[in-house]
């Protein structure tokens, strides 16, 4: 394991990290959030969906560098009295969680489809692409608002809350598989036919393992790139869904629901409450989007 | 009479980040007017980096890092891009070994070669278009008037190099690099682009450096041969006295590798190991690991070309024969 | 001619490609189906422990007879026998028996080999298919594959693009080795390969057929490289065999105006300037290919029978040829 480590750590791709301020920022950031967001039952100040601590009389508290403000919540409290920063911490959870989650199931449907229609070619490649063409002409909202519609239809007033997150991540997964589907075709009619599948075929290995084990690992390069701008993508995708209404229900709520719930106020004067939401919306889609750009540039062999 | 072309000394190298890499390490040699040369080395040995170098399009971050070359006794090394431009095409024509992506699939070839005859000779549009069906001609395209408002994926692969050497001497130039002009053509086409390479070259005078891995075609084509190895010039000579009495144990290796058509043989001659990698160039004699007969110098001092039979060699066996003089 | 049975047999092997435009557009202009006869007949034994040498221009049709050889292309017709056993039995049941029969070797190194599998499993790969070895069996039998091709058995833990482009020959070989294979097929294995290269790749292949008893297809474009390695060489235009002969008989009186044409445009590196029959014209469009024999619009001694009808093999002096000028005895002295 160390050995495989200290090879990672001397490969080009590494020193192209190290050498990159920007995917050195993005990537600490990243990880600082994603250690708040998951660590968030652990060290965020307060519990904000404890309803035993939370005290009306704190509501709408600006952040603590106001006059008003308090060091007990340092970005302020919003209508109820739940503590800003926690409840970011939260939100972020859910928001990360179903931005992986969603990102995860799409790279699974669509590399695999991707993999099947660029192997087997002829009708299956046709019937693949024409349904991921058909999908692609949807803009992914309008997919998600379609099954998150259907599914309140069809499912029972209490199951709603139970299900809301896992329909929320295959809407959002549902979107996105095309794109994988599209990448992963075109590599593997590249790989099909060169002579390291010919050999396996030779040999008398079968289609699916040719697949599986000699195609994949040689496709999946440009997957990554695919997925990282993909995660910030879904997470936006989450955001504006919560934002509208249709998304995480409000006793879960995720960056989206508190940008909404403060978008109320914002007029009136606690901007705290949207404001920083919104910011650290920003800061999470952006560390990953630089991270993106970075890998895809690191990975491009013609570049370096 | 002063020689169209030479080298003296070129070094060209590459900064990477693992240090940097001396790709050629004072090549010289020199190409008298009208003369075919050919340079004749494996992969990795630097003939086409050469090429590319007396051009002037190595590709960043490559560049040229000591030496000179001179072309008919002016230097061109020290040129910037747009000094090269007007070199390019006038007084070096290229060959080089794709034709596919040596002609520019959108415009017609009648077009492609007159814009280079308008470019370097004062000639009108007119004169240029019957210049370039008469190239086309002698190239020997049939229908050359039909054929010059053909696209180039209208002709053949061996049709695209006819029309890649007219374009290369469309402006009359002294020097032709052609960079495995053959290659990837077949065999029976081969020995056509050859014939027609040769002929116009003697006709109007053009010295041509003949870059390939091929001795067959070099022994057919060349007066004299450079050979290379690992960025390095190791033996120069006629073609008959390098190709039957090789002078340096590299080439003998190699010419002993060839098979012949004519003898019967169990085992060809074997070099073990393989050329050293540009970052693990062995001190002294780049050779000294593979050859058979080293000696102790050869592992410490790097052999300059000295006299060796009728050719030169960079081999420290040579050293008694004459203190050294290339 | 012994009267043991060959290991192979082809009989009028073919291979028709369908590249037709696409349907509707046939439909909308017309067009009629277009097939590529990338393989037209083609006839040949290799008996036991032989080489058989392929040669031919591009569009010849040796990389699909190689190919046809080891099952990656279905016969359109006509029939391939190893020892008696159809090929078209290579995607039944009985086809992995003769799959461990058959192996082949790729022309180009970098793409042959997996780039993201180490060599060790790259080469463990028709073991773990065909035999039931255990894990340590196999890397014993890797390290022995590697010894016998020259290479160093820590080499198994290294990936591809960690050698050169011979040594990637050499593993491929190994690989090919693996099971014990009777027949070979060598698709141009050294054509990539820099020329001291080339030597020490053909040298180990002539020694590992000595060793192991292999019979080699060996199929190549450099005639120098067949001239060393083959006993019996046919030569390949458009699909058809022109000719087939005895390594040296074709070599030293070859029949057919075509091979005559391709031993005299290899350029002698012995500078002997012989004489030369001119070489005329280009290998035309294998999906347009001209009537009768295929090779009369650059043949210097055509006549009117060479237009209209393809030419039936004749056996002449122990060679095979295709050529009604040889069969029927028509002056055609080289010049």
């Amino acid at each position: 394991m160390g050995d495989a480590f200290k090879r990672l750590w001397q490969s080009d791709l590494a020193w192209s990290w190290r050498h990159s301020y920007i995917a050195i920022l993005s990537t600490v950031i990243f990880v600082m959030m994603m250690v708040a967001s998951f660590g968030a039952p652990l060290i965020a100040p307060h519990n904000p969906f404890d309803l035993a601590t939370l005290n009306l009389l704190d509501a709408l508290k600006p952040p603590a560098w106001n006059v008003d403000g308090q060091a007990l919540y340092p970005l302020g409290t919003d209508s109820q009295g739940r503590d800003l920063l926690s409840a970011m911490m939260y939100g972020m959870r859910v928001s990360l969680l179903i931005g992986i989650a969603s990102v995860a199931l799409s790279m699974l449907v669509g590399v695999v489809l991707g993999l099947l229609a660029g192997y087997a070619g002829g009708r299956t490649d046709a019937f693949i692409m024409r349904v991921a063409d058909v999908q692609l002409s949807f803009p992914a909202i309008l997919i998600a608002l379609l099954i998150d519609g259907v599914a309140r239809a069809v499912v029972p007033r209490e199951m709603h809350e139970l299900i809301a997150i896992p329909v929320l991540i295959g809407a959002i997964a549902l979107a996105g598989w095309p794109q994988y589907a599209r990448t992963v075709r075109g590599s593997t009619m590249v790989e099909k036919n060169r002579e390291y599948v010919q050999a396996a075929r030779v040999i008398g290995i079968s289609s699916p393992v040719i697949m599986f084990r000699h195609v994949l690992p040689n496709v999946m390069g440009p997957v990554l790139v695919l997925a990282t701008v993909h995660l910030a993508t879904a997470i936006i995708t989450e955001a504006t869904l919560s934002f509208l209404g249709v998304g995480v229900p409000p006793t879960e709520p995720s960056l989206g629901t508190l940008i909404r719930i403060g978008n109320d106020f914002l007029f009136s004067g606690e901007w705290w409450i949207t404001i920083f939401p919104g910011l650290a919306l920003v800061l999470l889609v952006l560390s990953v989007n630089l991270l993106g750009d970075w890998l895809r540039d690191a990975l491009n062999p013609r570049l370096s | 009479m002063v020689p169209i072309l030479e080298l003296k000394n070129l070094s060209v190298e590459f900064p990477t980040r693992h240090g940097t890499l001396k790709a050629l390490d004072h090549v010289s040699f020199s190409i008298a007017q009208g003369e075919v040369v050919g340079v004749v080395g494996e992969s990795g040995a630097g003939k086409s980096l050469t090429g590319a170098a007396i051009i002037g399009l190595l590709e960043p971050p490559g560049r040229v890092s000591g030496g000179q070359i001179l072309l008919a006794g002016r230097r061109i090394d020290q040129l910037n891009d747009d000094q090269m431009r007007l070199i390019r095409g006038r007084e070096i024509g290229a060959v080089f070994q794709d034709p596919l992506t040596s002609l520019n699939p959108l415009y017609t070839v009648g077009q492609q070669i007159t814009e280079t005859i308008l470019a370097h000779l004062p000639l009108t549009p007119k004169q240029a278009l019957s210049r370039a069906i008469e190239l086309l001609e002698s190239t020997g395209i049939p229908a050359a008037r039909e054929r010059i408002d053909h696209y180039p994926h209208q002709f053949s692969g061996g049709m695209r190099q006819r029309v890649v050497i007219a374009l290369a001497l469309a402006a009359e130039p002294k020097l032709i690099v052609a960079d495995e002009p053959t290659t990837a053509l077949d065999v029976s086409i081969q020995a056509q682009i050859i014939e027609l390479l040769k002929r116009l070259c003697r006709e109007q005078g053009t010295a041509v450096m003949l870059i390939t891995h091929d001795m067959g075609v070099i022994a057919e084509t060349a007066d004299r041969v450079v050979v290379m190895y690992a960025g390095r010039v190791i033996e120069v000579g006629a073609v008959k006295d390098v190709i039957h009495k090789p002078q340096h144990p590299y080439t003998i290796g190699l010419m002993g590798s060839i098979p012949s058509m004519s003898a019967h043989q169990t085992r060809l001659m074997q070099i073990d190991g393989s050329m050293p990698r540009l970052n693990a160039i062995p001190d002294g004699c780049a050779f000294n690991p593979r050859c058979e007969r080293v000696m102790p110098i050869c592992r410490t001092d790097r052999p300059e070309l000295m006299v060796a039979g009728a050719s030169q060699a960079a081999c420290w066996l040579h050293r008694e024969s004459k203190e050294g003089q290339p | 001619m012994s009267d043991v049975k060959p290991l192979i047999s082809v009989i009028d092997a073919t291979r028709w490609f369908d590249v037709s435009a696409p349907w509707l557009e046939r439909m909308i202009s017309r067009k009629p189906r277009t097939m590529l006869k990338a393989v037209d007949g083609v006839s040949f034994t290799i008996n036991r422990g032989e080489t058989l040498a392929l040669v031919g221009e591009s569009g010849c049709g040796k990389s699909t007879i190689a190919r046809l050889l080891v099952g990656l292309h279905d016969l359109t017709r006509g029939e391939i026998l190893i020892e008696g056993q159809s090929i078209r039995t290579i995607h039944g049941s009985k086809g992995k028996a003769l799959r461990k029969r058959l192996q082949m070797i790729f022309q180009d190194p970098f793409a042959s080999l997996n780039p993201r599998w180490r060599v060790g499993r790259i080469i463990a790969e028709p073991l773990a298919a065909h035999t039931n070895m255990t894990r340590d069996e196999q890397l014993a039998r890797v390290d022995v594959l590697l010894r016998q091709v020259g290479l160093d058995p820590a080499d198994k833990s290294r990936y591809p693009h960690q050698f050169s482009g011979g040594q990637r020959q050499r593993i491929s070989i190994a690989r090919a080795l693996a099971v014990n294979p009777d027949f070979l097929v060598c698709d141009e294995p050294t054509s990539a390969l820099d020329v001291s290269v080339q030597a020490q790749v053909l040298n180990i292949m002539k020694d590992l057929q000595r060793e192991l008893g292999l019979t080699y297809l060996f199929i190549s474009h450099n005639l120098a490289v067949v001239h060393h390695v083959a006993d019996r060489v046919g030569v390949m235009y458009l699909g058809r065999i022109v000719e087939i002969a005895d390594r040296d008989t074709l070599f030293a009186d070859p029949q057919h105006p075509y091979t005559r044409m391709l031993l005299s445009a290899i350029p002698d590196i012995s500078g002997s300037g012989r004489a030369r029959t001119p070489v005329a014209g280009e290998v035309p469009n294998p999906l347009n290919p001209p009537s009768g024999c295929t090779f009369h619009p650059r043949c210097p001694f055509v006549r009117e029978q060479c237009r209209q009808e393809a030419p039936e093999r004749v056996v002449f002096k122990g060679i095979e040829v295709a050529c009604h000028g040889v069969a029927q005895g028509w002056p055609m002295q080289a010049n």
